[in-house]
């Protein structure tokens, strides 16, 4: 059974060094008394203790996100439209391109005071942040995707009369989908620190609100089970991601591969 | 350029029963700075099921001629009509075959949806659009590719799906544009052999392009000739070879060769005339 085989192997590659570090952290740390490195173990039954047999998964991890998932599509929309327009025409391009340049340049960070000050510490300002934060990547990989989309390929939808939404749907959006992808996975890890960030900043709930309480409350291993929780959730959302990625990308690798 | 009294104009140009008609077609490119004329005066046209051969020297504004022809570029003065319609904008019952099958074919899409596609834009009905999909692959000889991406076909194959593309649309005129320039020679004998039999099949009407004189004898009832950009007709010569043609036979009948040596020293002239540095 070579494919159980070779399955077995793939899960070895991809398991072998976290449980390495994994055990290695366990041990290593059994012992340890220092007040701001706890045990592991320590750290795993305020783990269990803090996310798992408590509400918290209602009260701070759902809001956070809700707040990174609104941020990331309110940016994933505006990109998209705005991406496609400044990439079909090369006029609006030149025109926003000092503008586009100059708000990329800005730290996302720094908008949280101001957004704090204009909408206080609802969702708002949050989601806000990290819509701001996810959409620079997001856009200026759509432009290049728009802007790169094959010549014959508009040729053919020209001759063959697609034009307009059509067009948009089956040219456009889908020549441009390995760029757009690709700011995508760079929007959603922007997408992650703001989250945690603005809810440092300005927030009565959420994950980063519940890491930086634990922290001024002297809650240690709490504060590292916040952190560890973090980890695993960037993880997954990249798995998810990838996922994605495999869906719409399929035709890419083929093609790229084939040359 | 418009001079009504052109003598070009005698050459068909007027034929009422024309299916596609070329009137004193003109095109100037305006660059930065400099100005280039590509397509000087140049007038023919197709009736009803022709299939008619474009040939010209290298940089004889020939892809040029044949985007204006599709409406993909506005020629500077003259027109194009097709079944009595001018030409604006890509006219309906127009399909192309381009020269780079690899990038004309959509990549993120099977076979099978790469040739339905402009049918369901078109707006015919599913059942019928099941039928042309499926009789159109099966003409070229791809019966069994539905499912695969063009990626995953070789050269001909993927140009075999571009050619199907195009039948299923069932367009009034085919226009190819140098299509087998990037094959190899057996694959392009093939390939040739099936223009010709769809062609006879169809009935449609076809404008094929090509830079290869062989090839522009062997496959139309006619070949225009072309000379180097600034492009005017240098003649339009009729094929007298009748419509059975086969790779082995027709090409060594006399009268081939005859017809290949005309055209041939009609482009060495076109050459020597052309100006050295013309572009395509």
């Amino acid at each position: 059974m070579p494919s159980i085989k070779s399955g077995l192997k793939k899960a070895w590659t991809i398991f072998l060094v976290p449980i390495v570090l994994f055990v290695l952290w366990y041990t290593l740390s059994a012992g340890s008394t220092s007040f701001f490195f706890p045990p592991l173990q320590k750290i795993l039954v305020a783990f269990n203790r803090t996310w798992i047999s408590s509400d918290r998964w209602a009260t701070d991890i759902v809001p956070s996100l809700m707040r990174l998932g609104a941020g990331f599509l309110i940016a994933l929309v505006i990109a998209l439209m705005l991406g496609v327009l400044l990439g079909s025409s090369k006029v609006a391009r030149d025109y926003s391109e000092p503008v586009l340049e100059f708000f990329r340049a800005i730290p996302p960070t720094v908008m949280i005071p101001v957004l704090l000050v204009i909408s206080g510490i609802g969702n708002t300002s949050k989601v806000a942040v990290i819509a701001f934060g996810c959409l620079w990547p997001m856009l200026l990989n759509t432009i290049e995707g728009v802007r790169g989309v094959d010549s014959l390929l508009k040729d053919t939808c020209s001759i063959y009369r697609i034009n307009g939404v059509s067009r948009l749907r089956l040219l456009t959006l889908r020549a441009a989908s390995p760029q757009i992808v690709t700011g995508m996975r760079t929007g959603l890890s922007i997408g992650i620190i703001l989250m945690v960030i603005s809810e440092m900043f300005a927030s009565r709930d959420g994950l980063g609100f519940t890491v930086i309480q634990f922290q001024r409350t002297f809650a240690i291993p709490e504060m590292w089970s916040g952190i560890l929780l973090l980890g695993i959730i960037g993880v997954a959302l990249s798995l998810l991601m990838r996922g994605f990625e495999m869906v719409v990308l399929r035709w890419y690798e083929g093609a790229r591969q084939a040359g | 350029m418009n001079d009504l009294n052109h003598d070009l104009r005698d050459q068909g140009a007027n034929d009422a029963d024309a299916m596609l008609q070329i009137n004193h077609l003109h095109k100037v490119y305006e660059g930065s700075g400099r100005t280039v004329e590509a397509v000087r005066d140049v007038s023919f046209s197709l009736r009803q099921g022709e299939m008619v051969c474009v040939v010209g020297p290298s940089g004889a504004g020939k892809t040029t001629l044949l985007r204006c022809i599709s409406g993909l570029l506005t020629p500077t003065s003259g027109e194009v009509i097709l079944g009595g319609k001018r030409v604006v904008g890509p006219p309906e019952g127009m399909a192309v075959v381009f020269q780079e099958y690899g990038r004309s074919l959509f990549p993120w899409m099977k076979v099978r949806q790469n040739v339905e596609l402009p049918l369901k834009e078109k707006g015919v009905p599913a059942n019928r659009r099941r039928t042309l999909v499926d009789d159109s692959l099966e003409a070229v000889g791809l019966k069994d590719a539905h499912g695969a991406y063009p990626w995953q076909l070789s050269g001909g194959m993927q140009q075999r799906v571009a050619i199907a593309r195009a039948i299923a649309y069932e367009p009034k005129v085919l226009l190819m544009d140098e299509p087998f320039a990037s094959v190899d020679a057996q694959t392009r004998a093939e390939l040739e052999d099936l223009v010709r039999s769809l062609w006879s099949r169809l009935g449609v009407t076809i404008v094929f392009v090509t830079h290869d004189i062989d090839e522009s004898v062997y496959l139309g009832e006619r070949v225009v000739v072309l000379s180097a950009s600034p492009t005017t007709v240098m003649e339009d010569v009729a094929i007298d070879l009748g419509d059975n043609r086969d790779q082995l036979t027709t090409r060594i009948e006399p009268r081939f060769g005859e017809l290949r040596a005309r055209i041939y020293a009609r482009i060495q002239e076109a050459k020597r005339a052309g100006r050295p540095i013309a572009t395509e």
